[in-house]
């Protein structure tokens, strides 16, 4: 195995993974306030599709990843306000949330099916993108692969070392209590799930203009639901979110180089891997009961009315 | 205290002192209408004459004794998967993976049906279908071995699953199952003649699959409010404390559930390959897995409601591929009117628990 192979296979598991990245952690913010969102396969849909759709438009790709953004908060406002204000089962509106979305997407993409489009262009640094080994591993991607980490630290800076981020946590683990001592426990859900919805956008724009630039219905093929599982598997944690990210890019990206390893295993059993290792990771962490139990936010899918 | 985001709105909402029985039923029934008037909104933002396309949409699939057929044939696997959901739901078991179960039952029914139909004669058909049912029954396992003995979610498993079965039925129909004589489709041989479930009546597409559905949908209703198990079931997705102190077992719950609707969604695959398919191919579904999960909600998780629900979602398919053939609107259209009917659902559920009172809020603290 050479090096040119190696550094492919190293920034193709870090393309692969920033979809999964941008959407775990808007979820994980949104759980650790105690809000169950099964929603996420329908946002990134949706987003993928508003990206899509203003960006061969426009022209303009910044306009297409806002149009992302807003499109895929609206779901997720949607869903707070029945979850949140109507007190509707959150498992259940997850789902519809879902299928809304698979449908909406699926409806509103007809026009768009084959349509050709510049996507995100990597990073083009003087020099530094032409060093010999460091250049692609560190300065030749593109902006949102950057923007991922960058947002992870900023997760991980706020929620645990913030007064927000203590709120914010506070809420998850007892929103009664936290409503007792004054905290606005109905406005720190509304904005967590609304933060939930942005990066599941940015998640589904990444999809359509990055990772396989064009729009094919439910191009999201699970991810929305391995970000889901992400969470679990990092035990409510964002650094474990990242590395669990890069270890399914990885997983992906093997299986599209298995050729190239010589390895011959039908693709549709290649294809198989990410959803298998999906299912094993989560037995392995799930496995010890008490695991779940001491990380899982204690309010999660549980709904909470001030008034009730 | 700022808790945004309606404060002070002019009504308010009082809890009821008990679930009101009418609205559970009238829910189901606002939604559609709600879903009606949106479907409304819709045609007309599309600039289509919107009481032609309502038309063209609800009421043109079924005006012909094929349409009707067709209503019936669409109806028996939702209904088939919804029945088997809605057990697990009322348990608090989330099987979403009906579609992946679906797949297995069509995938063993459908090998049995390659490559043994002429050895077990006259008891085919029945194998068959046993086969179908026995290999949803085993996906469904999956998700329930690792849920009772792993601790882990039957939510992502399931669903994970689904890809992994369609995958697996793509593999199978590119290589060893592929019709020789199919020009390289992915898709077997022809069922013989003989193993095609008999339809309903001639001129229309409907086989005996529905009264067969009809049937269990009466066995499902017995199951669950006649049988000590199917109370179990209920009492620990009510009061799962209720159940532990009862001395319910958890782990024969999971089971069960799965098994059930495991096994019902792989009747539901196998019917449609034995029924209107006629052979394996790689898309045997349009989705039922899935839209079985609205089914299950708007039927009310009750086998009657379910029946009812799942002829409405079936003429939405109907009505899907009318408007696409008359009207030039993607066929996709379906699928926006599933989540929307499940969206207003859920919103209209409120009602059962709660009632809007229009007078101000009594107390106000801030000064």
């Amino acid at each position: 195995m050479n090096a040119e192979f190696l550094i492919a296979i190293i920034t193709g598991t870090v393309v692969a993974a920033t979809p999964l990245i941008y959407a775990a952690l808007g979820e994980l913010v949104a759980e650790r306030a105690g809000v169950l969102n099964l929603g996420v396969e329908g946002m990134m849909l949706v987003g993928a599709l508003a990206a899509f759709a203003v960006s061969v438009r426009s022209g303009s790709l910044f306009a297409g990843y806002t149009a992302a953004i807003c499109a895929s908060m609206l779901l997720a406002l949607l869903f707070a306000v029945l979850t949140l204000s109507l007190q509707t089962n959150q498992v259940a509106t997850g789902l519809a949330l879902t299928l809304f979305g698979l449908g909406l997407s699926a409806f509103a993409g007809r026009k768009f099916l084959g349509l050709p489009i510049e996507g995100l262009r990597p990073l083009s640094l003087p020099m530094l993108s032409d060093l010999p080994i460091a250049g692609p591993l560190l300065f030749r991607f593109d902006a949102a692969v950057y923007g991922s980490i960058l947002l992870y630290f900023v997760v991980e800076r706020v929620l645990n070392h913030s007064r927000v981020g203590l709120q914010l946590r506070a809420v998850g683990e007892s929103p009664a209590i936290a409503h007792a001592l004054g905290q606005p426990v109905m406005s720190t859900r509304y904005l967590a799930v609304l933060f939930g919805g942005a990066t599941s956008g940015i998640a589904g724009a990444y999809l359509s203009t990055a990772l396989t630039p064009m729009w094919v219905e439910g191009m999201s093929a699970g991810r929305g639901w391995i970000a889901l599982a992400l969470v679990v598997f990092a035990t409510w944690k964002p650094l474990r979110v990242l590395l669990g990210a890069y270890l399914f890019g990885g997983v992906t990206i093997l299986q599209l180089h298995a050729q190239g390893l010589g390895i011959s295993v039908p693709s549709e059993i290649l294809s198989m891997l990410p959803y298998a290792a999906t299912i094993v990771v989560l037995v392995i962490i799930c496995r010890d009961p008490k695991t779940i139990l001491l990380n899982q936010p204690a309010s999660l899918g549980k709904s909470f009315h001030p008034d009730a | 205290m700022a808790d945004f985001p309606w404060r002070p709105p002019p009504w308010r909402l009082e809890k009821r002192a008990a679930p009101s029985a009418a609205m559970r039923i009238a829910a189901p029934l606002i939604a559609a209408a709600a879903m009606l008037a949106t479907g409304f909104a819709i045609f007309a933002f599309l600039g289509r004459e919107p009481l032609t396309a309502l038309y063209m949409f609800f009421v043109e699939p079924l005006n012909s004794l094929y349409g009707v057929g067709e209503l019936l044939l669409k109806a028996t696997p939702l209904a088939l998967c919804g029945l088997g959901l809605a057990l697990g739901f009322t348990a608090n078991v989330w099987n979403i993976g009906a579609e992946g179960q679906l797949t297995l039952g069509a995938i063993c029914g459908g090998g049995v049906a390659l490559f043994w139909s002429s050895e077990l004669g006259r008891l085919a058909l029945p194998v068959i279908l046993l086969a179908g049912i026995a290999g949803g029954a085993a996906w469904a396992a999956i998700p329930a071995l690792l849920r009772t003995r792993f601790n882990t979610s039957e939510i992502l498993v399931s669903l994970m699953l689904v890809y992994i079965a369609q995958l697996l039925l793509a593999y199978l129909l590119r290589g060893a199952w592929r019709d020789p004589d199919g020009f390289g489709f992915p898709q077997s041989k022809a069922f013989d003649e003989r193993i095609i479930l008999p339809l309903l009546f001639d001129g229309q597409r409907a086989s005996i699959a529905f009264p067969l559905m009809l049937a269990l949908a009466a066995l499902s209703w017995f199951f669950s409010s006649r049988l000590f198990a199917g109370y179990r079931m209920l009492v620990s997705g009510q009061a799962p404390a209720a159940a532990a102190y009862a001395g319910f077992s958890e782990r024969r719950n999971v089971w069960l559930a799965l098994m059930i609707s495991g096994g019902a969604a792989g009747l539901a695959g196998v019917c449609e390959v034995v029924g209107p398919i006629g052979r394996l191919q790689t898309d045997i579904s349009p989705g039922y897995g899935f839209a079985a999960i609205i089914v299950a909600f708007v039927g009310r998780l009750h086998p009657a409601g379910i029946v009812l629900a799942a002829l409405l979602m079936s003429l939405l398919y109907l009505g899907g591929e009318s408007v696409q053939l008359g009207l030039q609107l993607p066929a996709a259209v379906t699928g926006l009117f599933q989540g929307i009917l499940l969206f207003y659902l859920l919103a209209a559920d409120l009602f059962v628990g709660f009632r809007l009172r229009l007078a101000p809020r009594a107390v106000t603290s801030s000064a």
